[in-house]
């Protein structure tokens, strides 16, 4: 299994999240309509929230009491957190080494000297994604990679997600409301609603 | 004493004080601005304390620590033979206490802008929290660090009231320009006492628009 939540309780401000679910498959999304908890548990399987109660185990390791520069996640906020008084290079290279491989399927390599700044919305989902991925993770945590990039880019974005899921061998669980780009990335889908897991 | 050895002690003291204070400013501003903890208001108070008691209240009672038979400076003239009171050393204690609340501030006001979302995902990367402060909390906060270490500074220069209870007003060894006015408008020299205030001015103007320019270009 790539990441397992077992009997998870986290209190939020409008709900209580309680959650049970695991995900085996290579891409799994997390889908519901904003406001589910969604979010949260991305965070609570990075490590930047603490549960209640419950347990967190991410490749049959339990990470529950884990700090998060333990636990070996890529994980990509929805606002790309890039960091902004650093170059693509240094942001990308914060976690982990510069891999060819990488810059070639996000096509950064003419980014890498620019700062963060001047990037386009597109540019900057795809630094964080190879951000996240120098990392070596064991699980690419991605929070809607394609909330705030207009139409016009969401296929070039969708098709760059598509080709590290194919590229990459790594468990991916993937944030989303949108059931077209579920469907198009993902091999599983989990839905959430109001801080539950109502169908796997 | 020349106009220059007066300005000249001042400036020392006064930039001795200011990089004294930054290690422990920025350690209370980073606790008090990331972290919850028992008794943080208390510190909080006790840090602002200096800024609005008397001056010569605070130069009391650090004439009292630091003095030969008070706590820090009995201790320091036993184990070190060193004396603080009536020294040099007793100008930049009486310097740090006063501008250190500034520094605390303005570094706090710092660190609470810096998006705690960099500092956490620099944490899903690997980074420990010494890398994360040093690589994305401190290079984020240095525009107001730097101006609060400008106003500690100019703080610093224009101390007077705790000073003279802790170090007096020696020629050549404790009397700042703050101290040098003061004694010559004692004496009835004010054209002296102006042309020191003209120093002070162009000190104090300096330091503080370098503040200002350096937050403004943050904003």
């Amino acid at each position: 299994m790539s990441v397992v939540l077992r009997d998870v309780v986290l209190p939020l401000a409008h709900f209580t999240l309680e959650v049970s679910v695991a995900m085996s498959a290579r891409t799994t999304a997390l889908y519901g309509p904003s406001g589910a908890g969604k979010t949260s548990v991305l965070e609570l399987i990075a490590g930047l929230r603490k549960p209640a109660r419950g347990s967190i185990a991410i490749h049959d390791r339990d990470v529950t009491s884990l700090p998060p520069r333990k636990r070996n996640v890529g994980y990509v906020p929805q606002d790309d957190a890039l960091f902004p008084h650093l170059s693509v290079r240094q942001n990308i290279t914060y976690g982990g080494d510069l891999d060819d491989a990488v810059i070639n399927v996000l096509d950064i390599a003419h980014l890498l000297d620019r700062g963060v700044e001047r990037l386009s919305g597109g540019e900057r989902k795809r630094v964080a994604l190879a951000r996240a991925l120098l990392s070596h993770p064991q699980v690419l945590l991605l929070d809607e990679p394609l909330a705030g990039v207009d139409t016009e880019l969401r296929a070039r974005v969708l098709e760059h997600l598509v080709r590290i899921r194919d590229e990459f061998p790594i468990p991916m669980v993937y944030v989303t409301h949108d059931l077209a780009e579920a469907n198009v990335i993902c091999e599983e889908i989990v839905m959430m609603e109001k801080g539950r897991v109502v169908r796997e | 004493m020349n106009d220059w050895s007066i300005v000249a002690l001042t400036l020392r003291t006064a930039a001795l004080s200011t990089l004294l204070i930054v290690p422990p400013a920025l350690a209370v501003a980073w606790l008090l601005a990331r972290r919850t903890w028992f008794g943080k208001s208390l510190v909080e108070t006790l840090v602002a304390l200096p800024l609005v008691m008397p001056p010569v209240a605070t130069g009391l009672i650090l004439l009292h620590l630091l003095g030969r038979r008070g706590a820090i400076g009995g201790w320091l003239h036993r184990a070190l033979n060193v004396d603080i009171v009536f020294t040099w050393r007793a100008v930049v204690a009486a310097m740090m206490v006063m501008s250190f609340p500034l520094l605390v501030r303005a570094a706090r006001v710092a660190f609470e802008e810096v998006n705690p979302r960099f500092e956490q995902i620099a944490r899903t990367l690997g980074a420990t929290d010494a890398r994360v402060f040093a690589t994305i909390t401190l290079p984020l906060a240095a525009r107001g660090i730097i101006s609060g270490m400008l106003l500690a500074f100019a703080r610093a220069i224009g101390e007077f009231g705790a000073t003279i209870l802790v170090a007096g007003s020696i020629p050549g060894r404790t009397m700042t320009l703050s101290l040098a006015i003061y004694n010559l408008v004692q004496l009835g020299r004010d054209p002296d006492a102006f042309r020191l205030l003209g120093y002070a001015v162009v000190i104090a103007f300096a330091a503080v628009w370098i503040a200002e320019a350096t937050t403004r270009r943050h904003r």
